[in-house]
């Protein structure tokens, strides 16, 4: 279907079956109950889950498979945000022509930077772009503040001139992005019993433009172009002995994963019309390597499981404290109560980081392709389980056939 | 002139941090073909080992004095250091004022052992992996080292003060022949770059004149030649990264009257000796110093009034454009040797 093998139908129709879902499937906790703050079914937090999603897959198609480690990926993301947000106040309050431009910015950015960095391999050009990353950062900073808004980010203001809509809504307030009239931050609200699910108009958009880039990153995976990108990674010699040359292919998928991260940046303003350089420092380039990697770099889905992890982290286990820790523990002993809670505590709350960068390094040592590969392997593990009963069997039959 | 030399001098103090880092930096990358992007965590683990020190020297009992009263007329409470009663109270002070370059002294011994444990229980199952791995893992590890310092000493920067004798500025001008008051430059810098010099020198020589030496730079080009000829040169390896961690800790330590440090300290320090390494060329020794203290005095060159008013941002971006500028026209760097890491 889609031009997509069976398997990665399958794969595609999964993604958007959790996808459509997920207001349901992170929101398993009663309002009330006291694992409710365990719920990351709100618009908010869903709506990052999907556009880092975007912006990991944009960076697995570089990373993945051509091997070239970029540190400079935020640039891209901060670029989209700010050209979104430009037409916000220039043009209009819809949402589409804000996300083909901050696309279209971030890829022309991506073609001045990848023309550059890409004379360089390896660690060179990890540090080229972070050299072109930073350099933006530190320009949106200070010298390009009448474009960027400084230190207070880009804002929108009751004076900017939007072109199609008018500076106000009819209230007077600050409109808000828009898709033909549906509000991003529209949401209808549904009670069940004690479960209170959200459905947002603006993740549901989020979601929507998230299939399509999972989609054609599906089919980027599989085309010839998708081929020859992977065996520049394995061998880029041999492919220059074969007569080609490698600069185009690496340069396009560098362009294509900087346009990925500028639609990423584009959503981001879209569910919240605001941009500002932080997304651009280099740590905000070191998190989306690390969803990359900690999902399963040069898988499809890897990526946007890494990007659900650290930002699930983020965002709920950096809410735990020391109180709610005693409460879970509060049916031991005091003493081993609070022995517990000490070793513990550390590794959760705003601690979390900790825990993100030990997960990581474990990754890296003993999982080099992420939580995919351990998928694999825990499944491979259980086929053996399964098969070792029938392996007698199976062995006389080889025997018989020998 | 005296705006030149002023310049010079303000960028010496970050020239010889950038300079002991990416020393550091080159020498492991020279011995073991490591990329450590954990050693500007080392340099903010030497920072705090100055300011665990001087904690530890502060550490103090409380007794009530009954004869003072405070404001509010309770009997004043004197908080006494441990180390005043053991060595009498002038020196107890003197020791206690003089915490940061002691802590030269604690931070040697931890420094090299962080770095032997570092080498042997991480680094050392990388060898034969990708440059990218090992990239990915020295960050997994900066991370965790930068949370447990944020978890021990708060995010907060931690003023720890230079000995009294050499806060405060002196007339550098007026030294070499300058009117007064043209040239002020704060002592503590000074020390600084003399402290820089003298550990580089230390490196090189020990290096260019001991066996020792000669075995590592002898294995540095020909590794495979070295061991054939039955000498345990991973031993040596290791021991160079230790001496590699205790350089970067060191210019930790003596940092921390220039800026308190905060666990985020490395990492800020990190970004920018990479880029010194690569501009002063991957495994070159002198490169690394003789970039980093380029770097840092164009740096500073670039923040200086006139230059901002032309090139506005210039000072944010000039070691980038830099680094950038050399890639392309050098691609070894200044300094850098034919066949090492060439793609």
């Amino acid at each position: 279907m889609l031009g997509l093998g069976k398997k990665d139908t399958l794969l595609l129709g999964i993604v958007a079956v959790l996808t459509i879902l997920a207001p349901f499937i992170f929101n398993p906790f009663p309002v009330n109950s006291a694992m409710a703050q365990f719920n990351a079914g709100y618009p908010d937090l869903l709506q990052r889950f999907v556009i880092f999603g975007i912006f990991a897959i944009g960076y697995n198609l570089l990373f993945g498979l051509t091997g070239y480690l970029s540190f400079g990926h935020a640039a891209f993301l901060g670029v989209g945000s700010y050209a979104a947000v430009w037409m916000f106040k220039l043009l209009s309050m819809n949402v589409i022509p804000a996300i083909a431009l901050s696309v279209l910015t971030a890829g022309l950015f991506a073609v001045l930077i990848g023309y550059i960095s890409l004379r360089r391999s390896g660690i060179y050009f990890a540090i080229l772009t972070l050299a072109f990353a930073q350099m933006t950062y530190a320009l949106a900073y200070s010298v390009l503040t009448p474009i960027t808004g400084g230190e207070t980010g880009l804002q929108l203001a009751l004076s900017d001139p939007r072109i199609l809509d008018g500076a106000a809504s009819a209230e007077g307030n600050l409109p808000v992005p828009g898709l033909f009239g549906l509000e991003m931050r529209d949401s209808v609200q549904l009670a069940v019993g004690d479960w209170l699910f959200t459905f947002s108009a603006g993740y549901y958009f989020s979601g929507l433009v998230m299939l399509l880039a999972f989609y054609l990153a599906i089919r980027i995976f599989r085309s010839p172009f998708g081929m020859m990108l992977r065996a520049i990674k394995s061998n880029q010699q041999r492919v220059n002995y074969t007569g080609l040359n490698a600069r185009p292919y690496t340069l396009a998928a560098f362009v294509i994963s900087g346009m990925y991260a500028g639609l990423a940046g584009g959503l981001m303003a879209a569910m919240d019309p605001l941009a500002g350089a932080e997304r651009m420092y280099w740590t905000a380039s070191g998190e989306v390597v690390l969803m990359t990697i900690l999902g399963g770099v040069g898988t499809l889905i890897g990526p946007v499981l890494g990007a659900g992890l650290i930002k699930y982290m983020e965002n709920i286990v950096s809410k735990i404290n020391s109180d709610i820790l005693h409460g879970w523990f509060a049916f031991m002993p005091d003493g081993l109560e609070d022995f517990i809670v000490s070793i513990i505590y550390p590794f959760i709350g705003k601690g979390w980081h900790l825990t993100l960068g030990i997960i990581f390094m474990l990754v890296v040592i003993f999982l080099p392709g992420g939580l995919v590969e351990g998928g694999q392997r825990i499944a491979r593990l259980l086929r053996r389980r399964k098969s070792d009963k029938d392996e007698d069997a199976g062995q006389a039959k080889t025997e018989a056939a020998e | 002139m005296d705006a030149i030399i002023l310049q010079i001098l303000n960028g010496l103090d970050k020239g010889s941090a950038y300079a002991l880092i990416a020393l550091g930096l080159t020498l492991i990358f020279g011995t073991l073909g490591v990329v450590n992007f954990a050693h500007g965590a080392l340099f903010m683990i030497g920072a705090f080992c100055a300011v665990t020190l001087s904690k530890l020297l502060n550490a103090s009992y409380t007794t009530i004095d009954e004869t003072k009263t405070d404001f509010l007329g309770n009997p004043l409470k004197v908080e006494t250091p441990y180390v005043m009663d053991w060595f009498g109270p002038e020196a107890g002070a003197a020791i206690i004022d003089w915490s940061v370059p002691l802590a030269i002294l604690f931070a040697i011994p931890i420094m090299i052992l962080i770095g032997v444990i570092m080498e042997r229980g991480l680094i050392k199952h990388f060898y034969a992996r990708p440059h990218a791995d090992q990239i990915l893992v020295t960050f997994g590890l900066a991370i965790v080292l930068q949370e447990i310092i944020k978890y021990y000493f708060g995010a907060n920067p931690i003023p720890t003060p230079a000995p009294d004798a050499f806060t405060g500025s002196f007339d550098f001008g007026q030294l070499i022949g300058f009117e007064a008051n043209q040239i002020i430059y704060p002592y503590w810098r000074l020390v600084y770059f003399a402290f820089a010099a003298v550990v580089i020198g230390a490196v090189f020589a020990f290096l260019q004149f001991t066996t020792f030496g000669m075995v590592v730079r002898a294995g540095m080009s020909d590794r495979e030649t070295v061991e054939l000829l039955g000498i345990n040169i991973n031993r040596r390896f290791t021991i160079m990264f230790g001496i590699a961690a205790a350089v970067a800790g060191l210019a930790g330590v003596m940092y921390v009257p220039i800026n308190p440090p905060n666990y985020h300290m490395g990492m800020d320090f990190l970004v920018l000796s990479f880029v010194v390494v690569v501009v002063g060329g991957m495994g070159s020794l002198p490169g690394a110093v003789f970039a980093g203290f380029l770097l840092g005095i164009l740096e500073s060159f670039a923040s200086m009034g006139a230059v901002i008013d032309v090139l506005p941002g210039i000072n944010q971006i000039i070691i980038y454009l830099v680094a950038i500028v050399i890639l392309l026209t050098r691609p070894r760097g200044l300094m850098g040797r034919k066949g090492v890491m060439e793609e």
